[in-house]
């Protein structure tokens, strides 16, 4: 009895109790973004943004929970009921997990795989089949409309998102996220491979259907996009994946070339301070420029969004693939293969 | 004994997803199902510790080639029972079929042997001493590298085929020319008229 107790209970618990510390986290870091976004919005506007609910309005986030719980959920009548449940609690769900292997100090991780990078990416190519099955399921023009146009992006963009990665593990020598982060000790990959950077970024926008890219749901056009049917919890669950999902890509973004939990230098003040902490500054800096794209850029065309991705990101960032594996061979720098 | 339970869920998930992609009605639950027997391959790849197949095996066949059928299936208009129609009549042919390639696989795998020094001439690489994408790499890019390249150039063909058999020059489209429309000056376009009372342009 004591075996099996040691074997699978204890750590069943202690992966649970894990897991909880990432997600409870998460979510409220998910609550207080759209108050972010809100503030900083505002503020750019030269307006004051939420400030009634609570002091400076942070219980505004709160209210607005209670206020979609308390709604009554819809189900259209001719509509794929049991796909269009599961739509949301998918987007939801692949938000959530991508989070397993994200390291946010050394050795902090849930999950340290070998192939890290590579089941983001497979997560993050998931994400379409929430929105599809959506507009699918909804039975309805305009949340199709919004569908159709959210996969098209979304698979534009993932191609040169891919390329973008291996351009990062050819100057690491791995695919494990701890060690993609170690490999930029000396220096952070946003520097040498900086054109990466900024496309990584920008497809990061189109990934998440962020503006200027947010086409799927043009409201001016398409109402609202895929989830125009949807009510309460239902259309909750898509809000808070696509918010976990932003702060999922910023958290890629700063691993893959800000050097995610490393100090700014390796020196007396900076390094005081815990490897988490950086982290999560980093990522909250990624995400103010995810607010501040939003305020400034008016939407995209749609056959200009296609343009971007396959005529210009896409030679692009296989051209610097191979400028990179040429360099790395051409002065010997090819790193040696990391052990997981 | 735990992994023995995780691979017999998987396992079976993937047999019962594979029976409701030719069983079921709507062709959209179809390849959902198709979906979901390729993760649970992935799962059982990653069982075997082949993490990188598994990881590949849903990028490409989840997350590109499955989102492509399902763009082309929901488009479709379905008439399900017109589709039921002649039902009985192909149910003969598709069982021979079935038999037939049931017969062939089961001589292939009863037949199958493996040569008893190949575990000692060619052992499988430690997998504590290197990860799952160098072991692949070292053998794809070094001994079937021509086979690697000859598979690549296949692809390519395959995808000018489907290019130009899809192309064609229509008449009317609008296209814009993005030099064209920096290039311009005022003088191109602008005219200033000056319009007298009463006699327009």
């Amino acid at each position: 009895m004591d075996a099996i107790l040691e074997t699978y209970v204890i750590p069943t618990a202690i992966i649970l109790a894990q897991i909880l510390a990432i997600v409870v986290p998460l979510l409220v870091a998910v609550a207080y973004l759209t108050y972010f976004e809100r503030k900083v919005i505002g503020a750019m506007q030269m307006r004051k943004g939420p400030n009634v609910v609570g002091p400076f309005g942070l219980l505004q986030p709160l209210a607005d929970g209670v206020k979609l719980f308390a709604k009554e959920t819809i189900l259209p009548a001719g509509a794929n009921k049991i796909m269009f449940a599961m739509a949301p609690m998918l987007t939801f769900i692949l938000a959530m997990i991508a989070w397993a292997v994200i390291p946010f100090d050394a050795g902090m991780v849930l999950s340290d795989i070998n192939v890290g990078v590579l089941y983001l990416f497979a997560i993050s190519s998931l994400g379409v089949y929430g929105v599809i099955m959506a507009g699918w399921a909804s039975n309805s023009k305009y949340a199709f409309l919004g569908a159709l146009r959210s996969a098209a992006q979304m698979v534009s963009y993932e191609v040169s998102i891919g390329f973008v990665m291996i351009t990062v593990l050819l100057c690491v020598g791995s695919l494990n996220l701890s060690a993609i982060v170690e490999a930029q000790r000396t220096v952070w990959f946003a520097i040498p491979l900086l054109p990466m950077f900024v496309i990584f970024f920008v497809s990061a926008l189109a990934e998440t259907n962020r503006a200027p890219f947010d086409l799927p749901e043009g409201e001016s056009e398409l109402v609202a996009g895929y989830f125009v049917e949807y009510s309460s919890m239902t259309f909750a669950l898509f809000f808070l994946g696509e918010y976990a999902n932003m702060i999922l890509m910023s958290a890629i973004t700063v691993i893959l070339f800000m050097g995610g939990w490393l100090p700014l230098f390796d020196i007396a003040p900076f390094n005081w301070i815990p490897g988490p902490i950086w982290f999560f500054a980093k990522i909250a800096f990624v995400l103010f420029f995810f607010l501040w794209v939003r305020a400034t850029f008016p939407r995209y065309r749609y056959d200009q969004l296609m343009r971007l991705g396959w005529k210009v990101f896409l030679p692009f960032s296989l051209l610097w693939v191979v400028l990179t594996a040429g360099v790395l061979v051409a002065f010997d720098w090819v790193p040696a293969p990391v052990l997981g | 004994m735990i992994q023995a339970l995780i691979f017999y869920v998987f396992a079976a998930i993937t047999i019962a997803s594979g029976v409701m992609v030719v069983s079921s009605r709507n062709p959209v639950h179809s390849v959902l199902f198709l979906i979901l027997a390729f993760f649970n391959a992935a799962g059982l790849f990653v069982l075997i510790g082949a993490e990188f197949i598994a990881m590949i095996l849903v990028v490409v066949y989840v997350g590109a080639v499955a989102v492509l059928f399902l763009f082309v299936v929901m488009m479709l208009d379905i008439n399900f029972v017109e589709l039921r129609q002649g039902f009985m009549k192909y149910l003969p042919i598709g069982l021979l079929i079935g038999v037939v390639i049931f017969a062939e696989l089961f001589f292939v795998v009863t037949s199958w042997v493996i040569a008893p020094d190949l575990i000692t001439a060619a052992p499988a690489p430690d997998p504590n001493a290197v990860t799952n994408t160098h072991a692949l790499g070292a053998l794809l890019y070094t001994r079937y590298v021509y086979l690697f390249q000859s598979a690549g150039l296949i692809l390519l063909i395959a995808m000018i085929g489907a290019i130009v058999l899809t192309l064609r020059s229509r008449e009317g489209v609008k296209r814009q020319r993005i030099s064209e429309q920096l290039s311009r000056t005022p003088d191109e376009t602008v005219e200033v008229v000056k319009v007298q009372r009463g006699e327009g342009v």
